[in-house]
């Protein structure tokens, strides 16, 4: 595969600090959703649609893309934010989130322009991701699957039955990504159930696993080529992330998994976010 | 009757699957170590490339074939149907009949005729697990032939479908040269007293029935109601109309499966007297499917006795 131009990095810091906007804008109009899990995952989508993901806003069906399917399905209004910039769909339609008869649904579901999976329920991506990876194989197109999870997610066991399935196959299409956050709905990770040692559960389950900063574009877009070189495994990037990340009365707070910002918190958090 | 011959529907379903194989080369083959009961392996045989086994992960197994769906295969999902309404139910939920995609379920084992397995073999209560599932098809044929023919069909449906399947031999009741639509009943004996509506296995039961009321001088009609989702809502409302009282027959639990969908449907459009033969708030056990059969109401006998009592309520109007 020829290696892409990068793009420039201070207009995609620029980029990212106007998704974290639109994120908070989206939740607070919403007044509900998951503040902590969205803010987590910006550079991880900048990163996947602004450099690695070969696709293409007005032809989001175009059989030969690289499919992003976001297990995670809480995550969504980080990537409707991504989506709508790319141009997937009007940017008016962010502030319809989680309102009735939005395509915009409070997880994402099948039918707006760019989402791949309906998802919500967690741990059922990697798998799905798996059966686009299969029938790529089949069908002799070179084009990749990237699935984006929770660190929370991996709790459930599906995902570590379709990790074994994608290792078996050798299905070097696959690239799973965690948003590894260290926290999840009832407190951090190690307290609720401890992952670690995490990198090493994946790579005994078959894959070549990749860390990274997850907020450092430059370290992630290289996570993401040094993972297209790796033959026969699926690779994951375990990303390290800060849940909340941007806003600091959000960051690191289990409490804002699952909230949205009132109005006088929008105004300190877009305050905070233009110094 | 003549002499009857014996085959299990599962063959059926497995000899479509091959056929399918041969035909459409978006169709392929998915398997959670069940692979040879479950029929699977027939096709992996000649399509070895097209097969996809997964080991013991039904969860796995349901979203792969989502994913495959997604990017425009035809897979066929086999296991026991325990394993497939119950261990992937929400997989089923999300990953498919919620994004509507054309993922056909092969569920085999399905009924009290597993016999010895016991409880956490017998499929009792998937037919009502799928069909409260919006988008979702789900057929229960009633012998070797119509599984074949509804396999072959599923393949055609747009969005997902579940073929309930037994393990067990079963009598041949139709001919190759017969009629089969999913989602269209068949008038399978006319009668003007009263009308048995039956699915899968108990479509026997229910001729042998009609045999035994035709000595009492009542004249039976049956109702082969192999797709209990979606309804053929014309032939049951002409039943309720013309005969005035209705038997439901299933090898499933009488809560939320085909006799269920009859009653929902029949109670608000047309109400007549109605007696559901079926399983009632039990688990299944081991032993022979006869005496399974019998230890839990599902013989021609039962069926008989269901009737008198529906005649009962109908005399009374």
């Amino acid at each position: 595969m020829p290696a892409k131009p990068r793009p420039d990095i201070k207009q995609l810091k620029k980029k990212a600090l106007q998704v974290r906007k639109d994120i908070l804008t989206m939740l607070e109009k919403a007044g509900s959703g998951h503040t902590g899990g969205s803010l987590s995952l910006v550079e991880i989508l900048l990163s996947l649609y602004h450099y690695k993901v070969r696709h293409n806003p007005k032809a989001p069906d175009w059989p030969d893309r690289d499919k992003v399917v976001l297990s995670k399905g809480h995550g969504c209004p980080a990537l409707y934010a991504v989506l709508s910039d790319c141009g997937y769909f009007p940017r008016e339609e962010l502030w319809t989130l989680r309102k009735l008869g939005s395509r915009l649904q409070g997880h994402p579901q099948l039918g707006l322009p760019g989402i791949e999976i309906s998802s919500g329920s967690l741990g059922q991506g990697l798998s799905i991701a798996d059966g686009m990876a299969f029938a790529n194989k089949i069908d002799g197109k070179g084009s990749k699957i990237y699935c984006i999870m929770g660190d929370g997610e991996t709790n459930e066991g599906q995902i570590w039955e379709a990790a074994m399935t994608a290792a078996h196959y050798k299905l070097d299409n696959v690239c799973g990504i965690v948003d590894f956050n260290k926290m999840q709905i009832d407190g951090f990770c190690c307290d609720v159930k401890n992952l670690e040692p995490y990198a090493k559960k994946w790579q005994d389950f078959g894959w070549h696993a990749i860390e990274v900063d997850g907020h450092d574009l430059e370290r992630l877009m290289d996570a993401l080529d040094e993972a297209d070189e790796v033959k026969y495994k699926p690779q994951i990037i375990i990303a390290h992330t800060v849940k909340g990340k941007g806003v600091s009365f959000i960051e690191n707070q289990v409490k804002w998994h699952g909230i949205a910002p009132k109005k006088e918190e929008l105004e300190r958090a877009l305050k905070e976010l233009d110094t | 009757m003549g002499e009857i011959k014996l085959k299990p529907t599962r063959d059926g379903a497995g000899e479509a699957m091959a056929e399918l194989g041969r035909k459409n080369k978006s169709v392929l083959v998915l398997s959670a170590d069940l692979t040879d009961s479950t029929r699977a392996g027939w096709f992996k045989k000649e399509f070895p490339d097209r097969f996809i086994g997964f080991g013991v992960a039904e969860q796995d197994m349901f979203g792969t074939a989502a994913g495959l769906a997604l990017s425009g295969k035809i897979p066929f999902a086999c296991t026991f149907g325990v394993f497939a309404s119950g261990r992937a139910w929400d997989q089923i939920r999300v990953s498919i009949a919620y994004m509507n995609l054309g993922v056909k379920i092969i569920g085999t084992h399905g009924g009290l005729t597993v016999g010895e397995d016991g409880a956490t073999h017998q499929a009792l209560d998937e037919i009502a697990l799928m069909r409260i599932l919006p988008n979702m098809t789900v057929v229960v044929p009633a012998d070797a032939i119509e599984a074949y023919k509804a396999t072959m069909q599923a393949a055609e449906i747009k969005g997902p479908v579940y073929i309930r399947l037994g393990r067990n031999p079963a009598p041949i009741l139709t001919k190759k040269e017969d009629p089969f639509r999913i989602g269209k009943a068949i008038l399978y004996q006319d009668g003007k007293d009263v009308t048995i509506i039956a699915c899968g296995h108990s479509l026997y039961e229910a001729e042998l029935a009609k045999e035994k009321l035709k000595v009492e001088g009542i004249d039976a009609r049956i109702i082969n109601l192999h797709t209990p989702k979606p309804l053929d809502k014309d032939l049951l409302l002409k039943a309720a109309r013309e005969t005035g009282a209705l038997v439901t027959v299933e090898e499933h639990t009488v809560f939320g499966g085909m006799g269920s969908a009859v009653c929902e449907f029949i109670s608000e459009m047309y109400p007549v007297p109605i007696k559901m033969v079926g399983i009632k708030d039990r688990f299944g056990e081991s032993g022979t499917p006869t005496e399974l059969l019998k230890r839990f109401n599902l013989m021609a006998e039962d069926i008989v006795k269901a009737v008198h009592e529906a005649l009962k309520h109908k005399k009374k109007r």
